[in-house]
């Protein structure tokens, strides 16, 4: 057993990191967020790495590669707050690679890999789409309209640009002409893009705690840096400790969806739960440990904090999930205990 | 990344789970003497089985876990429902303190019944004076012909009611560095310098109690790790504590809410959906403590320490116990409340494990200066 990415992973996790770090520092990030624009030399970076169709399958035009190293490289998109379209067209991907028939598997994901099209998803409540992060550019819209799915093309919708809070990335409404519904095994493809939302969230969560440790080791306040005093740091332990349990949910969730899917439903859940408690309550803690500083636009930790609950609230919220980790608990012992009885 | 098992750790599993099978440990009696008696019977089974301390070194008689394995072996003992080793000190304390720093003969002459739970062991370290603030410790150890005289008062010290012999830490030099004037001391504690008295809890439980020590003497044959060394064998003797039980704990912690879980669905209680959210969010967080639990187990083999998130499993698991057992009791209601309830049992001695093997306050200190490097007041 080794519950750690191995070599390779790890390769991928420092390639990441290291372009992300040079990419997208918070003055970048901030530029691209004021100007509503996104920095499309890093896009074009990230398409030539391969980054969008990672997890896509070889005889698509993808890398082939699975949700570990999926997860290893979001998880460095939310450690930066990359102002790209990334995460929803990676997860559109996985819903359109495990929803769609092979015919719209063929039709849909060659593009996606090479970074022709880009693809986003929302859900649909009461029949109208939530607003759906980079609409604007995608020829590829999925839809989720409980465990059903339907994707539309670019053609086939209109979109009115929304303003969200979450500057670092674009959002529009989308009204739907037409659209077909994917037609194979959509439940799990939800459950893997919940899994890929669960590393980005993990990737902010340790953004902020990161952001804060430094902040606190140099702020001085009645002759001591301010991380000395327990009201501070015994917070920042919360944060560390809401940080780790999300990335051992998130790791174990993207490792299941590969090796052991039955386990997948549970695992994805308790993940994305997990990771959008902590990065939402870590990001929190985090401005109220700047004190003053925190509240300001210039501080840059608001854009942590709303990143943090745009996709804390993309596809099934936190408390939904805790549910069916209830009822799936639930499932499990009935089971367990007729076994013992027959 | 790669969470299956592997064959050996298969194997490994598979023969415990057949020798389970074949000499189940049953129930455990509620009556503290039977328990007492049960569970020290059961330790004798394990260690007759070729079963305990499986994580102790081949020559010294045990198997040779790996990290993984022992983990196993937790988790399996748990769902197998067997009582926890009432040789426990002994066991994860003791002998792994005296492996590090005993000298041969010591290893010879202690190693052995521990592993046999024929000598049961007991921790003399807490004082009235000196809990989270160890380095604290005034029971006085003064050198006479041949060893030591010691003089002065443990509290808190769970097993002594039972124990032949008690890791003891003692001051042997008043006038040296608070932690450099520390002596660790094995303790005989068949001896009329040594006086148990029963403390009642807040389960109504007989589990610890006060010792008290009236020039109790140690042979000098009997210091473990040089004398003046006492810190640095104590600090051995804690690390082995905060990492050794979290997984059978969390285990059982596991199966006191899948109990919970079951009753709800009998009781038609998680077609509310608060009910649900409430115990889904107690699955998520014991799952989130036996993931932790594993990926520290792989910083550790990998790297030989372990990782940042180690220092949080023991606090995570103790908090995540005793929300299970709060809203236990809430969903239940008064009934849960019955003396004679485990429910009742469960919610009270959940209490000490937020205080016992250094409190969530300590861990988070620690945390906060050794894992992310914050200044500390002082
Ligand atoms: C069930 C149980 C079994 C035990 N078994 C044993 C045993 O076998 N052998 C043994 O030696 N001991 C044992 N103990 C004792 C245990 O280790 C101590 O109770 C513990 O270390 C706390 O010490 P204390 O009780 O003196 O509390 P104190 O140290 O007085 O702490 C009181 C409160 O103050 C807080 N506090 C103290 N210092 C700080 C600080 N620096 N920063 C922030 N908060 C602080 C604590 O967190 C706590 O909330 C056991 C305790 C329990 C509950």
């Amino acid at each position: 057993m080794q519950f750690a990415f191995n070599e390779d992973q790890r390769e991928i996790q420092r390639t990441a990191r290291e372009l992300l770090g040079r990419r997208a520092p918070l003055e970048r990030v901030r530029a691209a967020a004021e100007a509503g624009a996104y920095d499309e030399r890093l896009w074009d970076e990230m398409v030539a790495l391969g980054w969008p169709g990672l997890a896509i399958g070889e005889r698509h035009g993808g890398v082939g590669l699975g949700l570990v190293e999926l997860v290893a490289v979001v998880e460095q998109v939310g450690y930066a707050l990359a102002p790209s379209p990334l995460l929803a067209d990676v997860c559109a991907a996985l819903v359109i690679a495990s929803g769609g028939s092979p015919a719209q598997q063929a039709r849909w994901l060659p593009g996606i890999a090479t970074g022709e099209l880009t693809a986003t998803i929302a859900t649909v409540r009461h029949g109208a789409a939530a607003p759906m992060p980079d609409a604007d550019r995608a020829g590829a819209l999925v839809f989720v309209d409980g465990d059903r799915a339907s994707i539309s093309s670019a053609a086939a919708v209109e979109r009115d640009a929304w303003a969200s809070v979450d500057l670092t990335r674009r959002y529009a409404r989308v009204r739907r002409a037409a659209d077909e519904p994917l037609e194979s095994d959509v439940a799990t493809g939800l459950q893997r893009a919940e899994v890929a939302l669960a590393a980005e969230l993990t990737g902010l969560a340790q953004r902020a705690l990161d952001v804060t440790v430094a902040y606190v080791k140099d702020r001085k306040q009645f002759a001591h840096p301010i991380g000395a005093f327990q009201g501070v740091s015994h917070r920042c332990a919360e944060m560390l400790a809401l940080t780790e349990t999300a990335r051992s949910a998130t790791y174990f969730a993207a490792w299941t969806a590969d090796a052991d899917p039955e386990g997948l439903a549970a695992a994805s859940s308790m993940a994305k739960a997990s990771a959008g408690d902590a990065a939402r309550r870590v990001a929190g803690m985090a401005i109220q440990a700047h004190g003053g500083i925190g509240f300001t636009w210039e501080a840059g930790l608001h854009w942590i904090f709303k990143r943090a609950h745009a996709d804390a609230a993309q596809l099934t919220d936190a408390d939904e999930h805790r549910r069916r980790v209830a009822r799936l608990a639930a499932q499990r012992l009935r089971a367990a205990s007729t076994q013992v009885a027959a | 990344m790669d969470l299956g098992l592997t064959a050996s750790e298969l194997a490994f599993r598979d023969e415990l789970r057949d020798w389970l099978r074949q000499s189940p440990p049953g129930p455990t009696p509620l009556e503290e003497r039977a328990s007492f008696d049960h569970r020290r019977a059961w330790d004798q089974r394990l260690h007759a089985g070729g079963w305990a301390g499986v994580h102790w070194p081949v020559e010294y008689g045990g198997r040779g876990a790996t990290l993984v394995e022992s983990a196993i072996y937790n988790e399996e003992l748990a769902r197998a429902a067997a009582p926890p080793p009432v040789n426990v000190i002994g066991l994860t304390l003791a002998g792994p303190t005296i492996m590090t720093h005993g000298d041969e003969a010591q290893r010879a002459r202690f190693l052995p019944p521990i592993l046999s739970a024929e000598e049961i062991w007991c921790q003399g370290f807490s004082e009235p004076g000196a809990g989270s603030d160890l380095a604290a410790v005034a029971t006085r150890a003064h050198q006479v012909d041949g060893g030591w005289r010691i003089t002065g008062q443990k509290v808190w010290t769970s097993f002594a009611h039972d124990a032949q012999w008690c890791l003891l830490l003692a001051r042997s030099d008043p006038d040296a560095p608070r932690h450099k004037g520390l002596t660790y001391f094995l303790l005989d504690m068949a001896q009329d310098a040594v006086q148990v008295r029963p403390l009642r809890t807040i389960s109504d439980t007989h589990e610890l109690n006060e010792v008290f020590l009236e020039d109790a003497f140690v042979p000098d044959a009997h210091v473990l790790g040089g004398v003046g060394n006492g810190w640095r064998v104590a600090m051995t003797t804690l690390g082995n504590e905060r990492s050794g039980l979290v997984f059978g704990k969390s285990f059982q912690a596991r199966i006191l809410l899948d109990r919970l879980t079951a009753l709800a669905d009998e009781r038609g209680l998680l077609e509310d959906a608060n009910v649900a959210t409430r115990l889904g969010e107690l699955h998520i967080r014991v799952e989130a403590v036996r993931l932790t639990a594993y990926r520290n187990v792989t910083s550790e083999m990998q790297s030989g320490q372990p990782g940042p998130e180690g220092s949080i499993i023991k606090w995570i698991w103790s908090e995540t116990d005793q929300a299970i057992t709060e809203y236990a009791v809430q969903l239940l209601g008064i009934e849960a409340l019955d003396r004679d309830s485990p429910w009742a049992f469960e919610l009270l001695r959940a209490r000490g494990d937020t205080i016992e093997s250094g409190t969530t306050e300590i861990i988070k200190n620690i945390v906060a200066e050794q894992v992310l490097g914050l200044p500390r007041l002082r």
